[in-house]
């Protein structure tokens, strides 16, 4: 392999030599150290190809050691280097030299900036892989070592991002030096690298014998956990996540549920939080045994946690908490020992804790099944659906399809009329845009004489709005409600509304007209839009505004392909010639322009 | 414990507290012999239980100091005497430092500098003085605190961009650092270059600027010797959009400059006159009126003439140009000023100078003949010079590409003519004309 890429090289060498004394290094070195930033940055990012000039050999010999004696550069310049130097492996001459590229990126793994530092430990990790297990033991290990005794925070916290890629490949007493130094790292003076060690704690645990994980590992975990510092102790919980993946049922139960008990009642709301946020895959690494036995009681506290932002964060987990429980005795679970909490969380007095739960909650009627649901969860949807806060109403809203499937949404209908009619008069437009998005699946789930009936006026009104991108969104609602319902219905009640808009005093309504036959000409087919919405349009043509003409324009252009070539040449043409004429400048930019697309001249 | 959250809840039991914590104040400050060994553990835990909490969440979560009200502790009522009660504590005249160090400990210090991060800046301005008679009267905890202190601040630039008292703990430290021994420790030179440079790179700079300028001119005045690694500092983190800032960096470089000594100024003077040239140039009218104040501080001006023979090239281009294009009549005006000082200062150098760029311009002009005429963007002076160096660079690059795909077919071998686009890039490099 050494042989046949030293041949290669030479090859290389020779056929450029000629080319090699034109590109003296002295010129490259001179591109990258150009007074100018962004010319020093495009020289970095062509690093590669002043590489390939130079040929393996000269890149080892002569720009790596420049590289890295002049590590001193903006931070923008040496993250642009670091992650040019994680695919450089090939340019120095493969595997065999890709510790070569060690130097520069150890230096840049010591720079203050973090962007820096983290490009440079994700390149390193990556050629890591790329080493033999030899150059491995040889240079890369050292480096670690290097780094994680070095004395600015800085090194040692880039090395705890290495020692899980250079352990598996090591020799056993390698693997212990390995394992010391990173003992030695979560134990350090610096909170900011105790953090870092935290948060690879998980991931070195993974690559470690078992033994190792309970001897050394769990250790360290419950120190991390019990830290002075609660930015440690939350990682400490993160990293439980993997290390409970790792251990047996009983292992756990030992040594490491004692530990995520205080997390989860630690004093510090954050780490509380952690808890509550990481509740899913906790519940997947520790098995069913230990969750009912230990993290539902935990679980339930964080429900009726004294920070909001705890509850809310494990009232989000509510749903995923009860779809992962075993089949087997799930619902009496759910009913004896979550419920009851739930229940309490629908009158939170924080509304972020309601809207939290109000986004899963419908989630858990297909887990219960009818009965329950109909028993149970509705009187708590009910309630939400009347709450003061409109997300909360809001988020019940939008997950009824959930609901739709186990008991059908005519049980909610009564109560979900006032809640819906409320959030679309709702004062804050962002409000209003949001059920307006939700209109066509309740008009799927509701049927169309319900939708007639109640919800019609609605859409309508939204027509008027005052605020223009709530007219847009219920244009485009049209169109996913003809969809739904069809032409016949379309014609029916949607269209006559429509065009009566067209003689409206407002000039912005009247625009909404055609913007509405903008969007629904397809969905209603050639007969209506010839038929009933042409000559609408053909009449505003006349609109004393410029801007509803040139919009007739528009809209022409927009119909005309629905439209047959005989209605085109008769009526459209002879109009839009007339708007070519027109005196403002817009009016006649679009005729033209409608003119020229539908080939009319 | 009470819950202040319900403002309703046990008032009588508030009222209680609130008036045993009232006495206790008033029996600490006037009272004398009361504060006996025994005492001490006691009101350790007391103030201890009080005031050491999590802070709570805050409420709002982009919360800017500058722009929104903060949320004010519910608790202060009682809060504010526990703080009162401590301060008088520490200050009175019975207080005995040998006997309180068992109980102030390092735990409890860095619980007591956890709370600065507190919204509440009543809270803050409390633990501001209670924290500098901490670090008064127990020597063998002052280490710590500062340790502990870069700690929170290093968590700050790197980690979190979110620490209320940055202010609080900076104005702390002027103080400490004023009273810093002479020849200073490394460890104190390391805290400044690691700790409080990379400061001035932190988004809300503007909430502490004026404390974080002042502990680097105490630094200055101390040992003039680590003014070049200040302003070395200071020009990487010069702010590249935010005029706001730029305004503060200004500020503070000429509060260096007033207190320099002129064989530093000697040092530094080339790269920090052309960062103050840029800042002339800027669009932004603030940060151009704030770079050319510079010329009204005579100390500065006196550095200047001294140096006007490296100085005045550094400058003299940019001003020209800007006097000639600046938007802003202010500007324009302040600059004539200045450029009439230099030809004061030294005629000739003025003269020659101002020779040498109309002679640039004008190779400029010829090979570029059109100067655009509205957009009042400030171009960096294109010389001719430039121009073949750009264009050398473009055929620098072009070479290299050539030769580039060359080596790939040579050592793919021609089994497999490799997909390349032939036309080589539009180098880079050239993009500056």
């Amino acid at each position: 392999m050494a042989g046949v890429a030293g041949t290669r090289m030479g090859q290389g060498a020779a056929g450029g030599d000629g080319d090699d004394s034109l590109y003296p290094i002295a010129v490259l070195i001179d591109e990258l150290r150009n007074e100018d930033v962004q010319l020093r940055l495009n020289s970095i990012k062509k690093l590669s190809t002043i590489a390939l000039a130079l040929g393996v050999e000269r890149t080892r010999t002569e720009l790596l050691p420049f590289l890295t004696d002049t590590i001193y550069d903006e931070d923008e310049v040496l993250l642009a280097l670091a992650e040019q130097l994680g695919n450089f492996t090939g340019l120095v001459g493969g595997p065999d030299f890709a510790h070569c590229l060690l130097p520069p990126l150890e230096s840049l793994a010591t720079v203050e900036e973090t962007v820096v530092r983290d490009k440079a430990v994700e390149s390193l990790r990556q050629i890591s892989q790329e080493h033999t297990p030899v150059a491995l033991e040889a240079h890369f290990v050292p480096l670690v070592k290097r780094l994680a005794s070095g004395d600015w925070f800085t090194s040692r916290t880039s090395a705890c991002g290495l020692f899980s890629v250079c352990y598996p490949r090591a020799s056993n007493a390698v693997k212990a030096e390995i394992r010391q130094h990173f003992r030695s790292l979560c134990s350090d003076d610096t909170p900011m690298v105790r953090r870092a060690a935290a948060s690879k704690l998980g991931e070195f645990a993974k690559v470690l014998e078992l033994d190792s994980v309970k001897s050394e590992i769990v250790p360290l975990f419950t120190n991390l956990a019990s830290d002075e510092q609660d930015s440690v102790r939350l990682l400490a919980v993160e990293a439980c996540v993997n290390i409970a993946q790792l251990l047996s049922e009983d292992d756990l139960e030992a040594l490491v549920m004692p530990t995520l008990g205080q997390a989860a009642e630690d004093k510090s709301w954050r780490v509380r939080y952690m808890v509550a946020d990481k509740f899913s895959e906790l519940q997947k690494a520790v098995g069913p045994k230990i969750t009912l036995n230990d993290l539902i009681p935990a679980f339930q506290n964080l429900l009726k946690d004294c920070e909001a932002e705890v509850r809310a964060a494990a009232a989000h987990k509510v749903k995923e908490l009860c779809e992962n429980l075993p089949m087997e005795g799930r619902e009496t679970i759910i009913m004896n020992q979550i419920l009851p909490y739930i229940k309490e969380l629908v009158s939170d007095t924080n509304q972020h804790v309601k809207s939290a739960l109000a986004s899963v909650i419908m989630g858990l009627s297909t887990i219960l099944g009818k009965g329950n649901t109909i028993e149970h969860l509705l009187p708590l949807f009910l309630a939400q659906l009347k709450d003061e806060c409109p997300e909360v109403r809001l988020n019940i809203i939008s997950n009824l399809d959930c609901v739709n499937e186990v008991i059908g949404i005519r049980q909610l209908s009564q109560s979900l009329l006032p809640a819906i009619v409320e959030l679309a008069e709702d004062a804050k437009w962002r409000v209003r845009l949001a059920i307006i998005e939700y209109m066509p699946l309740l008009a799927g789930q509701l049927g169309v004489e319900f939708f007639d009936e109640k919800l019609n006026s609605l859409c309508m009104a939204w027509l008027v709005d005052h605020v223009y991108a709530i007219r847009e969104a219920a244009t485009n609602g049209l169109v996913k409600l003809v969809q739904k319902f069809g032409k016949e219905w379309a014609q029916n009640t949607i269209v006559p509304k429509v065009l009566v808009m067209a003689n409206d005093p407002n000039y912005l309504h009247r625009m909404t007209t055609l913007f509405c036959i903008n969007a629904l000409s397809e969905a209603c087919g050639q007969e209506i839009t010839t038929k009933q919405m042409l000559p609408v349009v053909l009449k505003m043509a006349r609109d004393q505004v410029a801007n509803v003409r040139f919009n007739v324009a528009k809209s022409l252009q927009k119909i005309g392909p629905v439209l047959d070539t005989n209605a085109l040449q008769e009526e459209v043409k002879p109009v839009l010639q007339k708007l070519g004429q027109d005196e403002d400048v817009d009016v006649k930019y679009f005729a033209q322009e409608a003119i020229s697309v539908l080939a009319l001249a | 414990m009470f819950d202040f959250l319900d403002c309703v809840a046990d008032l009588k039991g508030k009222e209680v507290k609130r008036a045993a914590l009232n006495e206790l104040v008033e029996c600490v400050g006037s009272t004398r012999g009361v504060l006996i060994e025994p005492v001490y553990p006691d009101i350790i835990r007391m103030i201890s239980v009080n005031i050491f909490r999590t802070l709570p969440p805050s409420e709002n979560p982009e919360f800017d100091p500058e722009e929104d009200e903060p949320n004010l502790e519910p608790s202060w009522p009682h809060l504010q005497l526990v703080y009162e009660f401590f301060l008088r504590f520490l200050e009175s005249p019975d207080f005995q430092p040998s006997v309180a160090k068992r109980y102030v400990d390092q735990k409890f210090v860095l619980m007591l500098l956890e709370l600065f991060d507190s919204e509440d800046p009543r809270e803050r301005e409390y633990l501001k003085t209670i924290l500098h008679r901490v670090y008064g009267k127990f020597l063998g905890l002052r280490a710590y605190i500062r340790k502990q202190c870069s700690h929170i601040f290093l968590r700050f630039i790197y980690e979190l961009e979110h620490f209320n008292g940055v202010a609080e703990l900076l104005e702390i430290l002027g103080s400490i650092i004023n009273g810093f021994a002479l020849p200073l420790k490394t460890e104190h030179k390391q805290f400044l270059v690691r700790v409080l440079i990379p400061l001035h790179s932190v988004k809300s700079l503007s909430v502490f600027h004026a404390q974080l300028a002042y502990c680097v001119v105490q630094f200055l005045e101390k040992d003039a010797t680590l003014t070049e690694h200040v302003i070395r500092g200071l020009l990487k983190y010069w702010p590249k959009t935010c005029t706001q800032k730029e305004v503060m960096f200004l500020g503070e470089m000429e509060e260096i400059l007033d207190v320099i000594e002129p064989s530093q100024f000697v040092k530094i003077q080339e790269p920090l006159f052309k960062q103050v040239a840029r800042c002339v140039s800027s669009p932004h009218f603030q940060v151009a009126e704030r770079a050319l104040y510079f010329w009204n501080n005579e100390y500065i001006l006196s550095l200047i003439e001294d140096n006007c023979h490296t100085v005045l090239p550094a400058v003299f281009g940019t001003l020209y140009q800007v006097s000639k294009e600046h938007w802003n009549q202010t500007i324009v005006s302040l600059i004539y000023n200045v450029l009439k000082t230099f030809m004061e200062m030294n005629g000739k150098l003025f003269d020659e100078l101002t020779a040498s760029y109309k002679l640039e311009k004008q190779h400029a002009g010829a090979s570029e003949p059109s100067y655009p005429l509205h957009p009042p963007i400030i171009l960096p002076s294109t010389s001719s010079r430039e121009q073949q160096k750009a264009q050398e660079r473009q055929e620098l690059w072009q070479g290299l590409e050539e030769l580039r795909l060359r080596r790939l077919q040579g050592t793919q071998g021609a089994k497999e003519a490799p997909l390349q686009r032939l036309t080589p890039q539009v180098a880079t490099g050239g993009g500056q004309s």
